[in-house]
Order: structure tokens, then sequence, then C-alpha cells
């Protein structure tokens, strides 16, 4: 009797951590961004990408109600696959666009702006990465929404789309 | 007198370089240490010690930068943690939500001694 009792317990062990690591196989392994919708931004100082000249983030975000904080590079391929997006965002006078120009050439950011059009009001050189890292980026590129108090509204996390323009109007309502 | 002079002269420079080195060993085991803890972003297996991602070389250098201001491991861990949530960790603080990972293998620890003990016993 105590042998049976022993082994429905050993059993049922085996069938709980059975459980909990099926029920894991299902959870994706690919980080999901921590929601810091509602943060406030970190302020940061960075270098003009057109004149050089030092900005600090308050100066950055004073003056239009709402932002779209975009960080980009010229080497990165869904940057580019975006660009059209931001350009058509640009149209929007509700919104002022801010880049971060993350790890990249100087003259190879310029021409690609040239090239493609330049959808930002200020671009904003990380030669280091210290600038994304400090606002919580984890990849190339991302998109913040920021209303002008400098809350986080919402976070785009990989490549813009067009369902993402039509989230960003909605928000903007 | 002179020659006291000169000799206390070199002895603080020493010094200075001496305690400017121990300074400059001492944040880079730092660094090393909260960066072995340190999940990459980008390649998500590795520490940001190991990797050499673009993003995983950047905040080495906020680590950096937050060591060389002063900041403590745990003000730095806190810091990181705030921008990216309790993943970013490689070592799961312990709550009730981690209390399974971090009871389970105690558990399961006790429960195969008390088999072998009991085993013993009756052999």
């Amino acid at each position: 009797m105590k042998k049976k009792f022993n082994l429905i317990l050993i059993l049922l062990f085996f069938c709980f951590c059975f459980f909990v690591f099926f029920q894991a196989l299902n959870n994706s392994n690919v980080y999901i961004p921590n929601n810091i919708s509602g943060k406030v931004l970190s302020d940061f100082k960075g270098i003009k990408l057109e004149n050089k000249e030092v900005v600090n983030s308050e100066d950055l975000f004073s003056g239009n109600d709402y932002y779209l904080l975009n960080i980009w590079a010229s080497w990165c391929l869904p940057c580019r696959k975006e660009h059209s997006i931001l350009m058509e965002i640009k149209d929007n006078n509700k919104i002022k666009l801010i880049g971060i120009n993350y790890k990249d050439n100087e003259l190879n950011a310029k021409k690609f702006l040239i090239k493609n059009g330049n959808p930002f009001s200020e671009i904003i050189q990380d030669k280091d990465g210290m600038i994304s890292i400090n606002l919580g980026a984890y990849g190339v590129p991302e998109t913040y929404l920021i209303n002008k108090k400098r809350k986080i509204i919402k976070k785009f996390v990989g490549q813009l789309n067009k369902n993402s323009i039509k989230e960003i109007k909605l928000l903007l309502k | 007198m002179k020659l006291i002079k000169i000799l206390s002269i070199f002895i603080f420079i020493f010094l200075f370089f001496f305690k400017a080195n121990s300074e400059e060993k001492k944040n880079y085991d730092l660094v090393n240490k909260i960066s072995k803890n340190i999940r990459c972003l980008v390649c998500q297996g590795q520490s940001i010690h190991d990797s050499q991602s673009d993003f995983a070389l950047s905040m080495k250098l906020v680590i950096e930068e937050k060591v060389s201001i002063g900041l403590s491991e745990k003000e730095i861990y806190n810091y990181l943690k705030s921008q990216y949530g309790e993943w970013i960790l490689y070592d799961p603080v312990f709550e009730l939500k981690t209390l399974l990972l971090w009871l389970l293998p105690l558990v399961i620890f006790l429960f195969g001694g008390w088999i072998i003990f009991r085993n013993s016993k009756i052999t």
C-alpha cells in the first residue's frame, strides 16, 4: 500500500514537471521587450548629424505635440525598407520626426538621406550606441511615439509598416 | 634635505599611479562581473561579456560609464532592469514568480537524498 502511494506520488511529481515544461515550450524564447509605454524618455545629449551642434533631449522635444523618435542606420536593411513609411509619416503636421543615427558612418548616413529623402527634422549621431542603450533599445530599427511631456506612448520594435501608420494615426486622434 | 624632498616626490608619484591603477583594475573587474550577468540583446544565449554584437559593445560602454561615475553593482542592475525588464539579468531575483525555479532543484536534491538514505537503511 505504501509502495503504491509512493509510486503515485512520484508519478504525480513527474506529471507536474512535464506539465510545467510542456507549457513553457509554447512560450516564445525570443525576447519581447518590456512594456515601456507610459514611461518618460531618458534624457540624453548628442551631436547633430547636420552641423555637429551639441543638443539636449529637452531642447529636441519642445514645441510640438507629438514626436516619433526613430533609431536607424544606413547599413541596416529593415531601415531602408521602412524609410518610405517614415517619409509618409513626415507629411503629418501633428508629428515631428527625430532620428538617432546608430553606429553609422557619417558619409554613408548623409548619402542615404540624399538618395532616399530626409524625413527627420533633427538627426542625432549615436556613434558608440550609448544613447540607444539608455533609451532601452535593443535593435535597429526601433521607433518611439512620444508626447510633448516626453512620455512614451508606444514603442515599435523592428520595421514600421502600413499597420504602424494606422496605429500612429489612431493614437494621435 | 634635498634628497628627502626628491624622494618624497617620487613616493607621492608612485602612490598616485598605484592608486589610479588599482582603482582602474577595480572598475575593470566590476564591469566584467556585471557584463557576465547581463544577457546579450541580439544573441540571447550569450552574456554581453562574451558577445561581440554592436548592442553588447554599446551596453558594455554604458556599464563602464555607470561604474566610472560611482554607481554600485546593484544600482546598475536596477537601471538596466528599469530599461529592459527582469529578463536582462541572468541571475533571476528570488520572488514569488521565480520561486519554483529556485526551489525545485533543492526539492529534487532532498528527495533524491531521502530515497538514497531510505534504500541504504533497508539494505
